[in-house]
């Protein structure tokens, strides 16, 4: 298909990451991530080391990581599964990048609830800033990706970066925080409404108005 | 309307903290070996007694599916618990805010739920993308375990029973039961066929429910308040509250507590400051997800929003999620786009869902601009039928529902984009643009 990314060179990719191994802090953590399945399930293991170990190319890389083969080669060792197994999860789950990506991952949704609400100016948006879907821009700084329904619809559009996400956005939001993360800022995260605090009706929420000021416990008031 | 001392979700817009000491005096946790207590069986029948539905989507009654599970688990084959937080149905965004701002309510649930099916554990899957969520959720988690709530001799109740956390990694047919076993066993998700039913058959081989966030999370407050306080609320066969989602073309989207079966005109007016436009301004409501068809404005501003009065309208509750779209939506565009999205998210393992959505939403993508012949809409909703009903999970009749839907009641709509563009081919079709 037109969008499946290219799988880069077998030689490079070796050169540069076939001595992968987990870093110290890591190494931890798939201990303890080893430690939530029974014994002899380890292969459950499969997807949160993929991501443990994208993170830490993202980590080696200063982006938001990616799988290159002797990594996955590397994760089917330490679970004890052959290759195959775990190519095709890797394959399977859309976080899963087959290929580099940039500093900044833009997933912009596309899916109905955000469509309704304005995605096409985000991404009109992101195009704008010379940003392209399924590629990254020439300083390495965004990749665009448009994404299905992400959960947050009725907040819609939103836009996740990396690990968080910006919601109600319009075109100019989403300027502006393409903007600030170019220059090495870190802008708000959640709603861009003005005043909203998260999924509450924009103008204050029509119920549960006792929980805005105090965390008001409501069982003195059961029948 | 639903008073607030008898919603169950009092911190769903997170103006207070998740933490468990916030919790604690919202009354999460309260003396919760009583409840256990009660006895396994006096919990199942005190679920049944509330009339709970299972709030994933397919409304089955909770109480019934937990009874399903073995009274005497062998030690060798241990019953689990799976909280289904996969939430990916376009619209739905229910989950996200249980677990970002009220953990608490879904890991005591997620004790007593596992107690009463006697498990051993519980896995919440909770979907890749929701990163921040999961961190909270894995913060719940250990907040619970240090203070002795889970673990060995949970909440002083003398059971042990674990509850872990499993990210999945981007995948919306995870959401189907027996695809995220699959998932959780670390494999591609794909759906297994049934039988064998995951509470003969499920996780690792051993007996296994898998319940929806919400379903999970309520499970304390109907046990503190009483089956009788659950079910005063909504219609006959339809009790509780229920976490409603709205999205698309009102004034004021948000995620709001209510009773079962509010009137959808209602429901707007109260919590969403109204269609955008005004009520004359509405075209139409998909009421419960992407996956349900589509209802006209005239059917559906007086319907009861539950799971019989939308099946009367011929749609569906689904999750609650109600996207609305006023009178300038090319609706054509947007159910399309869902058809787009089942495309994407078919897993690929039967035959009609793999080749069948992709051949709906490429029809769909010419019907849009027009570029077709009238008998295609009649092939097209063949097709569909050919899909429906033909693959081993719901995935192809999720895709083929709304086309259904679209069909059924905007026809003239489809006939007039492709007369208009056949009449004067040379004029630029404004739905065209992109």
């Amino acid at each position: 298909m037109a969008d499946t990314p290219q799988i880069p060179d077998e030689g490079e990719t070796r050169a540069r990451w076939g001595a992968f191994a987990w870093s110290a802090e890591n190494a931890e953590k798939a201990r303890e991530i080893l430690g939530r399945y029974p014994a002899g399930r380890q292969m459950s293991c499969t997807i949160p080391f993929l991501d443990l170990a994208q993170r830490q190319v993202g980590a080696d890389t200063n982006t938001q990581g990616w799988l290159p083969v002797p990594v996955i080669e590397f994760v089917a060792r330490a679970l004890e599964m052959p290759y195959i197994r775990v190519f095709e999860v890797a394959t399977f789950y859309t976080m899963f990048n087959l290929a580099p990506v940039g500093r900044y991952h833009v997933q912009v949704c596309g899916t109905t609830p955000c469509m309704l609400r304005g995605s096409d100016d985000v991404m009109a948006a992101c195009k704008a800033r010379g940003l392209k879907k399924g590629h990254t821009t020439e300083d390495g700084m965004f990749t665009l990706t448009e994404v299905e329904c992400m959960g947050n619809c009725s907040s819609a559009p939103m836009v996740q970066i990396n690990d968080d996400n910006y919601e109600d956005l319009d075109y100019d939001r989403t300027t502006a925080i393409l903007d600030a993360l170019a220059r090495g800022e870190s802008p708000k995260t959640g709603t861009q409404e003005p005043g909203r605090h998260t999924v509450e009706p924009v103008g204050g929420p029509t119920t549960l108005t006792a929980m805005v000021g105090e965390n008001h416990d409501y069982r003195g008031e059961w029948a | 309307m639903l008073q607030d001392k008898d919603r169950i979700f009092t911190n769903v817009y997170g103006f207070q903290p998740w933490n468990l000491s916030a919790s604690l005096k919202r009354g999460d946790w309260d003396n919760t070996k009583a409840l256990m207590a009660l006895g396994q069986d006096t919990i199942i029948d005190r679920i049944k007694a509330s009339g709970l539905r299972g709030r994933g989507g397919a409304g089955f009654p909770t109480g019934t599916k937990w009874s399903f599970m073995p009274k005497e688990p062998r030690p060798d084959r241990p019953n689990f618990l799976v909280i289904n937080a996969d939430e990916s149905e376009p619209g739905s965004c229910k989950d996200r805010e249980i677990i970002r701002h009220d953990p608490h309510k879904l890991i005591e649930g997620a004790l007593i739920a596992g107690y009463a099916m006697r498990a051993r554990a519980a896995y919440i899957y909770i979907r890749g993308e929701y990163i921040r969520e999961a961190e909270t959720l894995f913060a719940a988690v250990a907040e619970a375990y240090d203070k002795g709530l889970l673990g060995k001799n949970a909440c002083g109740s003398g059971y042990d029973f674990d509850v872990f956390v499993h990210r999945g990694a981007g995948a919306y047919i995870c959401g189907e039961e027996t695809a995220m076993l699959e998932s959780l066993e670390g494999k591609k998700g794909q759906p297994r066929l049934k039988p064998p039913f995951p509470a003969g058959a499920g996780l690792y081989g051993c007996p296994t429910t898998v319940n929806n966030v919400e379903s999970i999370a309520v499970v304390p407050t109907i046990l503190r308040r009483s089956p009788e306080w659950f079910a005063s609320f909504g219609a006959e066969n339809n009790k509780g509250t229920k976490l409603f989602q709205i999205s698309g073309h009102v004034e004021k989207p948000c995620v709001v507590e209510e009773a079962m079966s509010i009137p959808f005109r209602e429901l707007i007016e109260k919590h969403c400051g109204g269609i955008r436009g005004g009520w004359d301004n509405l075209l139409a409501v998909i009421p419960g997800g992407s996956s349900v068809p589509l209802v006209p404005a005239s059917q559906i501003m007086d319907c009861p929003m539950d799971f019989d009065g939308l099946r009367g309208v011929g749609s569906g509750l689904g999750t609650a999620a109600v996207i609305v779209m006023d009178k300038s939506t090319d609706v054509v565009r947007a159910i399309s786009r869902l058809s787009y999205f089942y495309k994407h998210e078919s897993c690929g393992q039967c035959t009609p869902c793999r080749e069948g959505t992709g051949w709906m939403w490429r029809v769909m993508e010419r019907l849009r601009t027009g570029d077709a012949d009238i008998s295609e809409i009649d092939t097209l909703q063949q097709v569909t039928k050919q899909v429906e009903g033909h693959t081993i999970c719901a995935l192809g009749d999720a895709a083929a529902w709304p086309i259904q839907g679209l069909i059924r009641h905007f026809r003239p709509e489809l006939e007039r984009r492709i007369n208009e563009r056949n009449g004067s081919s040379d004029a630029p079709m404004q739905e065209a643009a992109e």
